[in-house]
């Protein structure tokens, strides 16, 4: 498979505080990546890297032109306006006229299950309908590999089934995933590759049945062995 | 009855009977300022949204000047304009010294950095929030500034009220830029200042009265649009029943 994206030596640093240290990572196209490890094992800032929103210090990415990218984040941010109108407006900032975008948007929001939202506040929709519509506006601009950081870990089970089904649908439409999760279960469901981090380093890139053998994490990280057998949570 | 309650009950007749003296210079000091608010909202604001979002070398001294501008004595900027606008200043030509547009360009230096600084709070804050949205959109740093700003347009529309007071209230500025030209460049704080000084206790007063209620309206307006947003955001929170 051809690589989308790939990493090599990738570190970032937050002032005195390494949030990635000598990452090498490839996706290619097609895959569904998790990316799995504690609070500040560096998932959400390896995913920025990833998308292009944060500069590494050290390393180079590198990036099939070609390819197109959206992101959803953990808590999505709806400007004061219609659910349509967020979605268009995406559409808008990457060249599309705003008829036409207005045009696309309704269709984005019926593949997601919003239509009869399209005019109402997209504030005043709940949390789960909020991360549909974030959906929505990432699969408007139809990327190639869709970046998503923890996006049902704010949400009931209700909106995590809801938002889980939709990502499992646009992967089935072919569409490159790589998200950043917490729940095992969801990661199981829709993985087909877990990276784990610690401490902003890569320490296991294992296809997911083998993930959760957990015979080979344990030796590359004791807290990931502990994890994968239920023996502790993240 | 003594001078004070003299003084207002002729000040109320004034108003009550809607002096033509007392209302053009209402008039004149409302639309000074008006003209005023609009341009520095037409400066400030983008500049502000711009301020919010850029990261360049350089960008917290700036930040430091802009919020320092915000305590510039009205009476400096009055100085400055009329340097610049006199004869020989390197505005002279536009023989604007002593008019309406000196007085509005007056107002529009005092008002812009109120304009600029408390837009850049507002969208540095929105930016905190949805910068990275935008970014992974591809928005440039003033397509991100506008969009923000334009997301906080409520929170604008209380700068710009807000920018409005400050600048009907000011005196210094226009006294030095306009004169206080009977007829002309007359406006209410100037006429207060010079009917004081005359005697003229009445009118004085009911110029004053007027200029309170002005700026007690548009507190109550700031007020009112602050319960309403907050009415709606209550809604909004209300509407969305699951968290997050």
């Amino acid at each position: 498979m051809s690589a989308l994206i790939q990493l090599k030596g990738v570190a970032v640093d937050f002032g005195a505080v390494a949030a990635l240290r000598g990452v090498d990572l490839r996706v290619a196209a097609g895959e569904r990546v998790a990316l799995v490890g504690a609070n500040g094992s560096g998932k959400s800032t390896l995913l920025r890297v990833l998308h292009g929103l944060l500069r590494p210090a050290a390393g180079s990415v590198l990036r099939d032109g070609a390819s197109r990218q959206a992101m959803v984040f953990q808590r999505p941010y709806m400007l004061r306006t219609s659910a349509m109108n967020n979605v268009a407006l995406a559409l808008w900032l990457s060249g599309t006229r705003w008829r036409q975008a207005r045009e696309l948007a309704l269709a984005a929001l019926a593949r997601v299950g919003l239509a009869h939202a399209a005019l109402r506040s997209a504030r005043a929709l709940s949390g789960g309908q909020q991360q549909r519509l974030a959906l929505a506006r990432a699969w408007s601009l139809r990327p190639d590999v869709l970046f998503l950081d923890e996006p049902t870990s704010s949400l009931d089970p209700h909106g995590k089934r809801e938002v889980e089904a939709l990502m499992a649908e646009f992967a089935g439409d072919g569409m490159t995933l790589v998200f950043a999760s917490h729940n095992l279960g969801q990661v199981k469901r829709l993985a087909t590759r877990v990276v784990y981090l610690e401490q902003g380093r890569v320490l296991a890139d294992l296809p997911v049945q083998e993930f959760f053998d957990g015979a080979r994490l344990s030796q590359v990280s004791q807290e990931a062995g502990l994890f994968v057998r239920g023996e502790t949570a993240w | 009855m003594n001078t004070f309650s003299d003084s207002v009950a002729t000040a109320i007749a004034l108003i009550a009977g809607l002096d033509p003296t007392l209302a053009a210079i209402v008039g004149r000091s409302l639309a000074v300022s008006a003209v005023a608010c609009v341009l520095a909202c037409c400066i400030g604001m983008p500049l502000g949204a711009w301020l919010g979002v850029a990261r360049f070398p350089g960008r917290g001294m700036l930040l430091t000047v802009l919020n320092t501008m915000l305590a510039l004595p009205s009476v400096v900027v009055g100085l400055v304009v009329y340097l610049l606008l006199s004869r020989t200043g390197p505005l002279g030509f536009l023989g604007w010294l002593f008019s309406f547009q000196a007085m509005v360009v007056a107002q529009t230096v005092l008002v812009v950095p109120v304009v600029a600084a408390l837009t850049r709070q507002s969208v540095e804050d929105a930016h905190v929030v949805g910068g990275e949205l935008m970014l992974s959109l591809g928005a440039s740093a003033w397509l991100r500034g506008l969009l923000l700003a334009w997301d906080e347009r409520y929170a604008l529309l209380t700068i710009a009220i807000a920018a409005f007071g400050r600048a009907v209230s000011e005196v210094g500025a226009v006294m030095i830029v306009g004169g206080n030209i009977d007829g002309f460049t007359r406006v209410m704080t100037t006429a207060i200042a010079l009917e004081t000084s005359k005697g003229d206790l009445p009118l004085a007063l009911a110029l004053g009265i007027v200029l309170l209620g002005t700026v007690l309206a548009l507190n109550a307006a700031i007020a009112l649009l602050r319960r309403w947003r907050m009415l709606r955001d209550d809604r909004v929170l209300a509407l969305e029943g699951v968290p997050g």
